[in-house]
């Protein structure tokens, strides 16, 4: 009897998305489209470009990296941040797609 | 109530099941809604496990020996708590565990994850109900826990060496940890399924990963010192293959917390990243086969059973599932940065990287070889202590330098020059260890001097970057010693945390070298008023007691224990006899110096009809580290994992537009 009253809850649960939207405007999964990915790709990388030159500052101020190993990097870090800051500009600047359509298939 | 529990398994299984065919068909065609019903099948999965685990609670609880598990795993004199530990004192209980985390986990990290990476976790479902179909069959199909018996009288009682405190909590975080190695591979290979190549999967499975790694790490030396204390033979790693099978996990999940902050800070080792991860998984499969499936001879080979083919069908399937989605997705896995320098931090990390793995590999072979030698060849081989010993000295002592040297090197490049000046004090700190260690006679052990000295130098490197770290930020903000250390630390938990977890490593290879490089023993038959002497202890043995506790009659040897001329108190070993397990175990007297960190560690071998008594007696310095190491380790797990207001901020912000900007509301 208890089994049983669990069989129906959990197919009551697992059925709940049907029963709440049983007719949707949509029922397509949202994907990210190829805009979406470059723009997350962007972030990403301004982000790490970011992240690089903070801890190499803070390295080098807390005395773990010595003058001459910042010199050689902090100007290949800056260039990759504004590259990467100038990618995103680019990416952000492009329209974005909407929803891919239901028959569409994930690469 | 036996059949409520076989319900709920079964309706695990079918939970499982729609999961994994609802949720790949959702995620190959696009329904959404069919992607929530088989989310939420995972979600249920978790609370039918719980229903089960719960029947079979109260089994133990009731004393129910009608169910032949409760029968052959307790009594009814066994105390509460080892009552309880007996759910998973057999293969049974500890299938049902690992479900019942599986699930746990898959709920958890499914629902956490759900507005970051909405289009991820549709892929994540299917590879976390697969998983659960693998163990829910077993528990439904194979080896269920709920088969009944004509209820006997009394039950056969547990194991007397699971009837030990830590055998409460070690299965249960061996198994947070074994398990939880299952989130970030069910991700990783939902980022290769889905062809989403971003940084999502490893930001949604982080804490994820550190919080299973952690469970592993302290499960393990938990095991390590039940071992010390129960199995009575005087250590507490034998590399026995069930110890062997929750290290290799454990090491190759370290690597990838390391490699996975180069492809963090420099977008590489993608390939690297996501084998590591199924590596860790598959490795924790295998753990569970060599514990569960008897296949080798080890202390716990109590768990003798025949669900071995079925296991090793699961380790096939999950092996060539990985290797297929990693050889599919190559063209977009590979990046185009590349390693700039040998002398840089990642090529360091890298170097951490190919020891831990190449160690892990040594231990899979020494620990599979008899296996497989006994399959192929009708021959059992012995791979013994020598053989681990000697490469864990080749690859863990470069490993420990290692763990001082990679944390102080720029990213991208370093000069040698800059090196030495930023090693200049930590190395005259292991260099004056390494001369006053020889000067004090402790040249006797080569490898123990070199352990002794490197981790001189990595304690040195970790003080000093809490120093400088400290003064470069008072300098900045001008605030106060302990303002600027906390703030320092607050802001860069998993920089910080890191230094603190390594610092536990130190602690664990100074109390694993004190303890087996330099320890004393002594053996010998004693009548009572008799002495034996070892490492500056002097030892009498007094007399005999005994004394019936709740399940077991006590029988101990005491004896008195002086060093130099003064008294220490008395020291108790002896022997337990089990009346209704019918069994009989060591109790190993321990008296350990707080100051010093060692332990006067006495087994009493052998109690004769006379009064005499066999005992060997063992010092071993600096043993107790190796449990501080563990709280260590704890600590720098909890400030790595210390949430960061900041970084989910920027995150937030980050995924702002691809999960959260499409919030609808059906999705629960």
């Amino acid at each position: 009897m208890l089994g049983a009253a669990l069989a129906v809850a959990v197919v009551v649960v697992v059925a709940l998305p049907f029963l709440r939207e049983p007719t949707p405007d949509s029922d397509a999964l949202h994907e990210l489209d190829a805009a979406e990915r470059e723009r997350l790709e962007a972030e990403e990388a301004r982000d790490r470009a970011l992240a690089a030159l903070k801890e190499l500052e803070a390295d080098h101020r807390a005395g773990r990296i010595s003058d001459e190993d910042y010199r050689a990097v902090v100007g290949v870090l800056r260039r990759d941040a504004a590259e990467a800051l100038r990618e995103l500009d680019r990416v952000r600047a492009m329209p974005r797609g909407g929803t891919r359509t239901e028959s569409a298939k994930s690469a | 109530m036996a059949e409520l529990g076989r319900a709920a398994l079964v309706i695990t299984l079918g939970l499982s099941a729609y999961a994994l065919v609802a949720g790949a068909a959702a995620a190959a065609l696009g329904r959404r809604r069919l992607a929530l019903s088989a989310r939420n099948a995972l979600i249920a999965s978790f609370f039918s496990t719980l229903v089960a685990a719960a029947v079979l609670v109260a089994g133990f609880l009731r004393d129910d020996f009608s169910l032949a598990y409760v029968a052959g795993h307790s009594s009814r004199a066994l105390p509460f708590a080892y009552k309880l530990s007996a759910f998973w004192g057999g293969q049974e209980g500890s299938l049902l565990l690992w479900l019942l985390v599986l699930t746990g986990y898959s709920a958890l990290a499914v629902w956490f994850a759900r507005k970051r990476a909405r289009d991820l976790v549709v892929w994540v479902t299917p590879v976390l109900g697969g998983i659960a179909v693998g163990f829910s069959w077993l528990l439904v199909g194979v080896s269920s826990p709920f088969d009944t018996i004509p209820a006997p009288a009394d039950g056969n009682g547990l194991n007397p060496s699971l009837q030990n405190p830590y055998m409460v909590a070690h299965p249960v975080l061996l198994y947070l940890g074994y398990v939880g190695l299952a989130v970030p591979f069910a991700f990783a290979m939902g980022a290769l399924l889905s062809g989403r190549m971003d940084e999502r999967w490893i930001v949604a499975t982080r804490r994820w990963t550190i919080v299973a790694w952690t469970a592993l790490g302290v499960g393990q030396l938990l095991g390590a010192h039940w071992a010390y204390q129960e199995v009575g033979w005087g250590g507490y790693y034998a590399w026995d293959p069930v110890e062997n099978a929750a290290l290799m996990p454990w090491l190759a999940a370290t690597a990838y917390l390391h490699s996975v902050m180069i492809q963090e800070k420099r977008g590489m080792l993608r390939v690297w990243n996501v084998t590591l991860v199924s590596l860790a998984f598959c490795l924790s499969l295998f753990g569970t086969f060599l514990t569960r499936s008897g296949v080798v001879s080890s202390i716990h080979s109590f768990t003798q059973s025949a669900i071995g083919p079925w296991f090793l069908a699961f380790i096939v399937v999950a092996v060539v599932f990985s290797v297929t989605m990693i050889w599919l997705r190559l063209p977009q896995l590979r990046t185009t940065a590349r390693l700039e320098s040998l002398v840089s931090r990642e090529a360091t990390f890298l170097y951490n990287n190919l020891l831990l793995v190449a160690l892990c590999l040594t231990i899979l072979w020494g620990t599979a070889w008899p296996i497989v030698s006994e399959a192929v060849r009708g021959e059992a081989v012995v791979v013994g202590r020598p053989y681990y010993d000697f490469f864990l000295r080749i690859f863990g002592l470069p490993l420990l330098l290692l763990m001082g040297i990679g944390p102080l090197v720029a990213w991208r490049r370093a000069s040698l020059r800059g090196l030495a000046r930023v090693f200049a004090w930590p190395a005259a700190v292991a260099a004056a260890t390494g001369v006053a260690l020889i000067a004090f006679g402790a040249g006797s052990s080569i490898p123990g001097l070199i352990a002794y000295t490197f981790s001189a130098f990595v304690l040195a490197t970790i003080a000093l970057e809490f120093s400088r770290g400290t003064a470069a930020r008072r300098a900045l903000t001008g605030e106060s010693v302990p303002t600027a250390f906390s703030r320092l630390v607050g802001r860069n938990r998993r920089r910080y945390g890191g230094y603190v977890v390594h610092a536990s490593v130190v602690l664990l290879a100074i109390g694993v070298a004190g303890s087996s490089a330099y320890d004393s023993v002594v053996e010998g038959k004693l009548a009572r008023g008799e002495s034996l002497a070892v490492g500056g202890y002097t030892l009498t043995y007094r007399n005999l007691t005994e004394k019936d506790a709740a399940n077991a009659t006590e029988i101990r040897a005491v004896l008195d224990v002086r060093r130099g001329g003064d008294s220490l108190g008395t020291i108790k070993a002896g022997k337990n006899a089990y009346s209704v397990e019918q069994q009989v175990s060591n109790e190993v007297g321990i008296r350990s110096d707080k100051l010093t960190g060692e332990d006067l560690f006495v087994i009493a071998e052998q109690v004769n009809d006379d009064g005499t008594v066999f005992f060997r007696i063992f010092v071993k310095p600096l043993v107790n580290l190796i449990w501080l190491a563990g709280l260590v380790f704890v600590l720098g797990s909890v400030i790595t994992l210390w949430p960061d207001a900041r970084e989910e901020r920027r995150l937030a912000t980050r995924y702002a537009t691809v999960g959260e900007r499409r919030e609808r509301t059906a999705t629960t």
